[in-house]
């Protein structure tokens, strides 16, 4: 019997809540409908106007997004807190920030990437350019992650508590305004001739941040949540 | 190995116990009695460092539980009272993720004869959910075949079992004493393990 290596423990969180999400295919299903149905909404509620859909675009994508990956968040760890499996991770003898990094990047392959895959499809209902679209695509392919990493200490604060979704949503969802106006910003940016770097370089900042700091927050958050 | 003074611990506004004193060395087993709500498994959990203590200190090998921090958890084996198992996987898989959570790699035959020995023969590849309760726990209960944790912290171990996996509950645990481990347990069930002496603990 050998000892796990950090990365070892990483892939094995990842692999664990993959496989959970490929047995429960139902709760991923419902996130990928959702954003499609919101997306699609706008279109028929706003009218067939090509020039406003076209300024609206990003910011609808974005959006339905932000709020597609929040209705996952709550079982991010509310799962594994009610069976126990979550006391167990305490105790595994390595950094719990290494398995909270782990889970933020299963949820992210389960509800960030599909929905990154799924936008230019949805962006076509908006007309949008072929260059926009890849410029859209892009940036919720490094803001989303972002999304997952800042929920998931929203959901470790959040643990346990009733009503705790609601609450999640309101302590998240201002810190995710920042990705939101770049992202949309970048978009925009294209659109008048501008260049999208600062836009996108301000939410790879932000993404390499997050990256570094919010394990370890999250897995402080969830010691005090157990208490 | 593992002591305990002068611990303190309170949920809410009502304290639970104060002034506990404990000392475990390796061989020993160590059962905690009290009627319901009287802390015991606030005990159990204060002792894995879920709960902070009001005052008190517990020591492991000499150094404080908190500073050694992982250290100390790769020395621990705690049984809860939910299973941690996930009612979609299979028995084999939940065996084999709980191991890889506690820092060890396990192979298959490893886990199917872990499973075997815990009466689970026949079954390792079902998931969890069409289990009987007791079969769960029996799930659960494998994790004491596969680890190499010293000390085991089981809080009611014996819920949902039949008598044949109580004996076997005993063995494990003589077996586990004579490799100079130590167990401190809880149960409302009579327990005795062969050819140790079994301390007691009263919360009251």
């Amino acid at each position: 019997m050998n000892q796990l290596s950090v990365f070892n423990l990483l892939q094995l969180m990842i692999r664990r809540d993959l496989l959970l999400a490929m047995r429960r295919r139902a709760d991923v299903l419902t996130i990928l409908v959702f954003f499609a149905l919101v997306v699609s909404l706008f279109p028929l509620g706003v009218g067939p106007e090509m020039e406003m859909l076209r300024k609206m675009a990003p910011g609808v994508l974005w959006v339905a997004a932000l709020l597609a990956s929040m209705l996952s968040l709550g079982r991010l760890f509310s799962a594994d807190y009610l069976d126990g499996t979550l006391e167990q991770m305490m105790l595994a003898p390595q950094s719990l920030s290494v398995l909270v990094l782990g889970k933020m990047i299963a949820h992210w392959l389960v509800s960030g990437l599909p929905l990154v895959l799924m936008a230019p499809v949805l962006g076509l209902q908006f007309d949008m350019s072929l260059p926009g679209l890849l410029v859209l695509m892009f940036g919720l392919l490094i803001g989303t992650p972002i999304l997952s990493m800042l929920g998931a200490i929203g959901a470790a604060l959040t643990l346990g508590l009733r009503g705790g979704g609601v609450l999640l949503s309101l302590l998240v969802l201002p810190l995710c305004i920042p990705v939101l106006i770049f992202g949309t910003g970048a978009v925009e940016a294209l659109a008048s001739g501008l260049s999208v770097v600062s836009n996108l370089s301000f939410i790879a900042a932000l993404f390499m941040l997050c990256l570094v700091f919010t394990p370890w927050v999250a897995a402080q958050a969830l010691r005090i949540s157990m208490e | 190995m593992l002591e305990v003074s002068n611990l303190a611990c309170s949920r809410g506004d009502h304290q639970l116990f104060s002034g506990l004193n404990l000392e475990l060395q390796p061989g020993q087993i160590m059962q905690v009695q009290g009627e319901n709500g009287k802390g015991k498994t606030s005990l159990l959990r204060t002792l894995c460092g879920f709960i902070l203590p009001d005052e008190g200190s517990i020591t492991w090998c000499g150094s404080d539980v908190r500073d050694l921090a992982e250290e100390y958890f790769a020395t621990l084996l705690y049984l809860g009272h939910h299973n941690a198992i996930k009612d979609e996987l299979s028995a084999l898989e939940n065996l084999r993720i709980s191991a890889g959570l506690a820092g060890i790699v396990l192979n298959e035959t490893q886990a199917i004869s872990a499973l075997r020995r815990m009466g689970l023969k026949g079954r390792e590849r079902l998931p969890t959910k069409v289990l009987s309760q007791g079969q769960r726990r029996r799930v659960a209960l494998a994790r004491l075949l596969v680890g190499k944790a010293k000390l085991w912290v089981l809080d009611e171990p014996l819920t949902a079992l039949d008598v044949g996996a109580v004996v076997l509950i005993q063995e494990l645990m003589g077996e586990h004493l004579a490799r100079q481990g130590m167990v401190i347990f809880t149960t409302h069930q009579p327990l005795a393990v062969d050819g140790v002496e079994m301390r007691h603990l009263s919360l009251s």
